[in-house]
């Protein structure tokens, strides 16, 4: 075109978009990979930040609430608490009259025959369920007293796990640890990946052949079993575990870098940079790099999944983090063995987990689309 | 053709003899061993037990007469199950896994296949976003959870299909876990078919075709499909290799009496041969596939010669 | 325009819209287009004008988010809007097309042969034997060698203007009455575009269809365009026949495309001027390698027994086909690449250097590329594109001293110094060779190769480029080495031509000498193509 004519019209200030900054414009343009990103954000919060708001440590156990069912009201409920009310005046030998709760305390009339001792309401504490009790009026000579006290109640809005712990708090655990370990085992075999990759796809030659042979032997050792087969002989820590499925996930990474590199060494403006008398250590770093970045983005979004899954089936073989630490994968395993008696163990993991994984794979493909655009 | 295949089949010697090597010693290395038990054997007892099993000889010698054994189909004996040795364990479990992996793989290849074109075909269309979807479910919902909400609904509930166990053989035993084996991978082939149709449908051949007045049947199966289905192809090697040699997962949910199982079993009780033995066979099912792969390739691609 | 024959194709009020993320664009604006039977229209524009989207959009053809409207009527059926069903019955039968791109417009799956007989069975019914029978006298005709073999090859087995042959032979299978030529012959090396065009000439005569040849090359219009549209921005800017546009042309848009042919002349140095730059029997090998498991490589000779000497001041043309080794002597003279020979660069022995001892001469010896958007990397700003080499070379300048050169050096090149800022997919093709020459003269080289330099650009374009290269030429005292395909470029560039054919020099002397007395048979064909005789 007249080109010469219409040297663009920028003032010196004109700052131009990187193809970095382009790619950023079309991923927010992509609503569902926008709804990824936002989903991701509330999950990581949720998972990081949750534990703080929770009045219930991840490794607390409730002996009184084993395996009940997800529910807004506080536990126990009024008719339970009138129950263990009865009990301990059955304990006390005293004869209950007016039972009745409000909030966390509760107020209650014992009757007897006898006047009653006022250290009976040691009775009330010893309850797992009531506290604080106290003597707040005696009438009748002694013989009814009327007690006021706290009563512990709990919300489990996820219900509890067969221990008795809080479920909630215990999904908010297992996505910092599915969150921490797909992240940090994307990392590594990012790491190795690129590493190995780059390294085999410049040089090339022979180098390039034996290194892609090591990775073709590597691809066809059956590769979940070697993750089982580390795990089991190397223990089951946390960074065990991730460092193991990183490195027997890079093979992929290693082949894609290898690809991106070889056809990037082809290109013309490594050839320039050779002209114009770069050392190869510079073209690395200022040419080759730079322009892998995109499909190895992409990329880590499949593995990140990937790694998140890995680590759930080896939860199910019951290979993955050592309880009271969880995942989601253990969550979900466990919720699976309980299908029928308590659903909600499966539901309430496995909704994050999906939700996760789904966001990842808009996010994934929306990073695709704006990095990567055929319309060029 | 035949030189080729010839001279694959002669490159998966060392490739399988190294695989051999990287497993034998990363095992060896590793703390613990097979009699290792929570409650210790007496001393006389262990001292037995690996005379009996070799483990007191050096490593190098127990490598070297593991090696000349396993050239000879010897595997040795399994550790753990005192009755058989490793060859008849696979021997034993192969075909159960076989099957059903067979069953899954055409569920997932013929399947997949078919909702990855019918949505590259409506791109951005609703069949397209349910297909979709749906395979991301397939892809992200693991089949442990697939496993027993399958069971839950259709043997327990609905009291239609058995909930595990390989009866008789008759196919009802095999229905729920094909469909948990299959899901992920059916979703991968989806997905798959999908992006490379895609791809396939805006080639300049595909717009001579067009030009040419073709009926659009010819245009998308004879022309678009033959392309798209490359790297579908390509993806049926690790895929197949997976399949057949059996899932710990779907083959403990299920109780099947498959190889899958023995991967895991091994792997925990530190069944040396029995990893060994598991080891190897994954490996001469990957290098098969691969091979038989890449004669699919030559034939749907003229560019890919082998002679 | 008086007594035209018969109008088979009228087009009018056609538009081309895309819908894109940043909006519609229009690509083709309300045209009128008409074609008479027998005659060829040839629609001229350059890259971006709409021509081919025209054609596209009346074919059906258009990518998804294209749409078009207005009216096409092929005698008297209205095509726009047409059902393709209702479409497929003229596509392929009675309107054909032939595309840019030999080389991915054929599946390369499947045979020639059944590619060529599959219209002939959807069209005319009859069994694909008899398709083959029509197939293999197709082939024959559009002179394919040993046609009966040929017919079982598959795409990748044939050359890029057999391909092109092939795509013939399949747009004539069924007697179309139009064939749509889009730029058929962009894409193939001189010879064969002659050949290409002078078969399309042949094949009309025989046949008496119509040619729609839309193309940007005003060279093929003039033998071979009975009317012609000139396209703008998706407009038809002036249309006549032939002999009126390039006689009274009227638009300075049409004026501008006939003067673009590259013009002037470069004067030959003083006979004293000292060598700068030589080398002596040159040769270069390739290693094939077959793979890593198949034994034996093969080797291929790309340059054989060259020898070349640059003088101060001096152009020396290097022209040649595809595969002719030209551009890997080029590389082999500023020994980028493994190669054989003795080299000098002033009065340095140059044939031992290795890397390391090239560098600190690279400043001097510097290369410019054909691709405009291969040889600038996507992810660098032009300022730090064009600064590079001052990071190697000149690594103590401050980063405002490097600044100020690259201002210096983008305002030398005709660019606004702002751009230094912005990215290279911001720029037009002209504009990012623009830069790649910056990249190049920052460094104030001596001898600089020009590697194909202007054949990714526009007519118009090309020769604004060249006038530049003149210009730095004249006031840096540089000597160039140009290797082209494209003669009429090499003709006003350089003051010594060397003509290269499968590696090997097969004739050399002074452009005038070489272009008014050309001594080899295929310097002749070369020319011949180049200028249209």
């Amino acid at each position: 075109m007249t080109d010469i004519l219409q040297v663009p019209a920028a003032s010196p200030e004109t700052k131009g978009r990187s193809l970095f900054q382009l790619a950023l414009i079309r991923f927010r343009r992509n609503r569902a990979a926008m709804a990824g990103c936002i989903m991701l954000l509330l999950i990581a919060i949720f998972s990081f930040v949750g534990p703080f708001f929770s009045p219930h440590s991840y490794d607390q156990v409730f002996p009184s609430y084993v395996t009940i069912g997800p529910s807004l009201e506080p536990r126990p409920d009024a008719s339970t608490l009138q129950e263990a009310m009865e009990g301990v005046a059955t304990r006390a030998r005293v004869t209950l009259t007016e039972f009745a709760v409000e909030g966390e305390t509760f107020t209650a009339t014992v009757t007897s025959e006898q006047p009653i001792d006022p250290r009976s309401t040691r009775y009330f504490d010893r309850a797992n369920e009531f506290e604080n009790t106290s003597v707040v009026v005696t009438e009748d000579d002694g013989r009814t007293m009327k007690v006021q006290g706290l009563v512990d109640r709990e919300y489990f809005p996820f219900g509890t796990d067969s221990n008795g712990r809080d479920l909630l708090v215990r999904v908010m655990l297992g996505g910092q640890i599915s969150l921490a370990v797909g992240l940090l085992a994307s990392l590594v075999s990012l790491g190795i990946g690129v590493v190995y990759g780059a390294t085999s796809g410049y040089i090339g030659g022979r180098v390039d052949n034996v290194m892609m042979r090591l990775v073709e032997i590597l691809y066809s050792l059956p590769f979940v079993f070697l993750v089982v087969v580390l795990v089991v002989f190397f223990g089951r820590s946390f960074i065990l575990i991730f460092l193991v499925i990183g490195a027997v996930e890079w093979l992929d990474m290693a082949r894609i870098v290898r690809g991106q590199t070889l056809a990037l060494k082809r290109r013309e403006f490594v050839g320039a940079a050779q002209a114009l008398g770069l050392t190869d250590w510079q073209i690395i770093r200022r040419h080759i790099i730079p322009n892998t970045i995109g499909p190895v983005i992409v990329f880590v979004t499949v593995v990140v999944p990937k790694v998140i899954l890995l680590e759930s089936f080896l939860s199910f073989l019951g290979l993955g983090v050592q309880a009271p630490l969880t995942s989601w994968g253990a969550l979900i395993s466990e919720g699976a063995n309980n299908i029928q008696s308590a659903p909600w163990l499966l539901i309430f993991p496995a909704i994050f987990f999906v939700v996760t994984l789904f966001s990842l794979n808009f996010v994934g493909d929306g990073l695709r689309d704006a990095l990567d655009p055929k319309d060029r | 053709m035949i030189a080729f295949i010839l001279r694959r089949l002669a490159s998966a010697v060392p490739t399988l003899f190294i695989v051999v090597t990287i497993s034998f010693f990363l095992m060896r290395f590793a703390p613990g061993g097979p009699f290792n038990l929570e409650r210790p054997l007496p001393p006389a007892t262990m001292e037995n037990l690996m005379r009996t099993y070799h483990l007191d000889q050096p490593l190098w010698r127990q490598y070297m007469t593991y090696l000349g054994n396993a050239v000879t189909g010897d595997f040795g004996p399994s550790y753990i199950y005192h009755d058989n040795n490793v060859a008849q364990l696979i021997g034993k479990g192969l075909p159960y896994s076989m099957e059903l992996g067979f069953y899954a793989l055409l569920l997932a290849v013929i399947g997949g296949v078919i909702a990855g074109t019918v949505a590259a075909l409506k791109q951005n269309s609703l069949i397209d976003f349910a297909v979709m979807s749906v395979s991301t479910i397939g892809v992200t919902v693991p089949n442990f959870v697939v496993g027993p909400v399958l069971t839950l609904i259709f043997a327990i509930m609905l009291s239609w299909l058995p909930a595990g166990g390989w009866g008789d053989g008759s196919f009802r035993f095999l229905i729920l876990p094909i469909i948990a084996l299959a899901l992920p991978q059916l979703a991968v082939f989806a997905r798959l078919t999908r992006g490379s149709m895609i791809e396939a449908l805006n080639t300049d051949h595909i717009r001579t075709a067009k030009a040419y007045g073709l009926p659009v049947r010819s245009v998308v199966i004879t022309h678009a499909m033959r392309g798209a289905l490359l790297p579908v192809v390509s993806y049926l090697a690790p895929c197949a290799a997976a399949l057949l040699t059996g899932s710990a997962v779907v083959e403990t949910i299920f109780t099947i009496p498959g190889v899958g199982r023995y991967f895991v079993l091994g792997a925990i009780n530190r069944d040396y041969t029995l990893v060994m033995g598991t080891v190897i066979l994954v490996a001469i099912f990957v290098i098969v596939f691969n091979l038989v792969v890449d004669i699919l390739y030559g034939l749907l691609d003229p560019r890919v010669r082998h002679d | 325009m008086a007594d035209r024959k018969e109008t088979i194709l009228t087009v009018r009020g056609l538009k081309v819209d895309f819908t894109t993320p940043d909006g519609t664009v229009e690509a083709v604006k309300g045209i009128d287009l008409d074609v008479h039977a027998g005659e060829t229209l040839a629609v001229v524009g350059e890259s971006g004008s709409g021509k081919s989207q025209t054609m596209m959009g009346i074919m059906g053809l258009l990518a998804k988010n294209g749409r078009v409207t207005g009216s096409a009527r092929y005698r008297g059926e209205e095509l726009v809007g047409l059902p393709a069903k209702a479409l497929n019955r003229v596509r392929g039968s009675k309107i054909t097309m032939i595309f840019q791109e030999p080389m991915t417009s054929l599946d390369p799956l499947y045979t020639i042969g059944r590619q060529i007989s599959e219209p002939i069975v959807h069209h005319r019914g009859v069994t694909l034997k008899e398709a083959k029978k029509r197939a293999f006298e197709l082939l024959e005709l559009v002179g394919i060698p040993e046609p009966a073999r040929r017919i079982d090859s598959y795409p990748h087995e044939l050359s890029g203007g057999q391909r092109q042959r092939v795509m013939i032979a399949m747009a004539l299978a069924n007697d179309p009455d139009i064939l749509i030529a889009d730029e058929p012959t962009t894409a193939l090396d001189v010879t064969i575009q002659a050949q290409i065009l002078d078969l399309l000439k042949t094949l009309q005569k025989r046949f008496g269809m119509s040619i729609v040849l839309i193309t940007h090359d005003l060279g093929i219009v003039k033998h071979f365009a009975d009317l012609v549209a000139v396209m703008r921005r998706g407009e038809v800017v002036e249309h006549g026949t032939a002999a009126e546009i390039f006689a009274r042309p009227k638009t300075d848009y049409t004026k501008m495309l006939l003067a673009a042919e590259p013009s002037g002349r470069k004067s030959p140095p003083a006979d004293d001027a000292p060598i700068i730059l030589e080398g002596r029997d040159v040769a270069v090998d390739y290693t094939l390698s077959p793979g890593f498991l198949r034994g034996g490589s093969s080797v291929f000779r790309a340059v054989e027994g060259v020898n070349l000497r640059l003088r101060h001041g001096q152009t020396i043309g290097i022209v040649g086909e595809s595969g002719s080794g030209k551009s890997t002597l080029g590389r082999a003279l500023l020994r980028l690449l493994p190669a054989s020979g003795h080299y000098r660069f002033g009065a340095t022995d140059i044939s031992n250097f290795d890397r390391s001892a090239m560098r600190p001469l690279r400043r001097e010896l510097q290369l410019v590329f054909q691709d405009p958007y291969g040889s600038l990397s996507p992810r660098r700003t032009v300022g730090e594109i064009i600064t590079e080499g001052l990071y190697v070379h000149e690594p103590e300048l401050s980063r405002a001293d490097r600044d100020r050169r690259a201002v210096a050096a983008l305002k030398e090149v005709g660019l606004d110094p702002a751009s230094r800022n912005r990215y290279p997919h911001e720029f037009s093709g002209g504009q990012r060779q623009r830069i790649a020459i910056a990249r190049a003269m920052i460094l104030k080289p001596k001898v600089v190769i020009l590697d194909e330099p202007t054949s990714a650009l526009d007519r118009s374009v090309q020769q604004q480029v060249i006038e530049l290269l003149r210009d730095l030429q004249a006031k840096h005292g540089l000597s160039y080495i140009f290797i082209s395909h494209d003669l009429s470029v090499v003709r006003a560039m350089s003051d010594y031509v060397i003509v290269m054919k499968n590696g090997r020099i097969v004739e050399e002397g002074d452009t005038d000498a070489i272009f008014e007395a050309p001594k080899e048979a295929y310097t002749r064909t070369l020319i011949g193509a180049a200028f249209n005789v």
